[in-house]
């Protein structure tokens, strides 16, 4: 482990910080990051590997950005809805969606708590 | 890897919510040739956002991604409206894209320069009216 990373898994931060689950093929990634954004490519350019992405967009292309970006899992801030569909594309691409009740800020910052 | 191996796909413009099939089919073949996640994350991200913008700008087009013991290059050709100032379509924030794409969380003014990002070499063959060629490449 690199020297001040603390790493969490996806599946201990929804334990700990009280998120739901929406869709969890890879549950035992470790998050070792956090970025929060709504432009996607600006998520693109800017996210890094294996970060938790905070986000109200809940579009389709969220999934290919998660996918291609390799984040550790997106974090539909405000309790946004997934369509269905989208849910199914997300398990067959293995992107970890979880749900937090709260606006983006506040859950970056319980995000925060376990990095 | 002595010989190049080489893939193309047709990138359609009609249907901006499958617009990523391309860059998603190409992450999964260089995960399956062992390539280190960086290298994979650096293409997918540069085709991703030249994706769409072929689905954006110019109804669709063509992308082949060949892959050898140097890297991978991807080359993305359209036919649709060219690029009149590419030095300014280079610019962060700087987009043409309509309202309907920026709802869906493009057309940011960092598709161009997220491509320029995550490729060691881009060139971008532009006329207006004809079509625009990019080629990325990205070493091992």
């Amino acid at each position: 482990m690199t020297p001040g990373v603390t790493r969490v898994k996806v599946s201990e931060l929804i334990e700990k910080a009280g998120f739901g689950a929406v869709t969890l093929p890879d549950a035992e990634r470790e998050i070792k990051g956090a970025y929060a954004g709504d432009l996607l490519s600006w998520v693109m350019g800017r996210a890094k590997a294996d970060d938790a992405w905070i986000t109200i967009m809940s579009n389709i292309n969220v999934v290919a950005v998660a996918s291609l970006a390799d984040v550790a899992c997106v974090v539909l801030a405000e309790d946004v809805e997934l369509d269905a569909e989208i849910k199914k594309t997300a398990l067959e691409k293995g992107i970890n969606i979880i749900s937090s009740g709260k606006p983006i800020y506040e859950t970056a910052l319980e995000i925060g708590r376990y990095l | 890897m002595s010989d190049a191996l080489n893939f193309h796909f047709d990138v359609d413009g009609e249907n901006f919510t499958s617009a990523g099939h391309a860059s998603v089919k190409v992450k999964k073949i260089l995960r399956e040739l062992g390539l280190d996640p960086e290298t994979i994350r650096k293409v997918s991200i540069a085709m991703y956002e030249g994706e769409i913008n072929m689905v954006i700008h110019a109804g669709g087009g063509e992308a082949d991604v060949s892959v050898d013991d140097k890297g991978v290059t991807i080359v993305l050709k359209d036919s649709g409206p060219g690029i009149a100032d590419i030095e300014k379509a280079m610019e962060e924030g700087f987009s043409t894209a309509q309202e309907n794409i920026r709802s869906l969380g493009f057309g940011a003014g960092m598709g161009l320069p997220n491509m320029k990002r995550y490729s060691d070499e881009m060139n971008i063959e532009s006329e207006v009216g004809k079509g625009t060629t990019i080629t990325m490449k990205v070493y091992f």
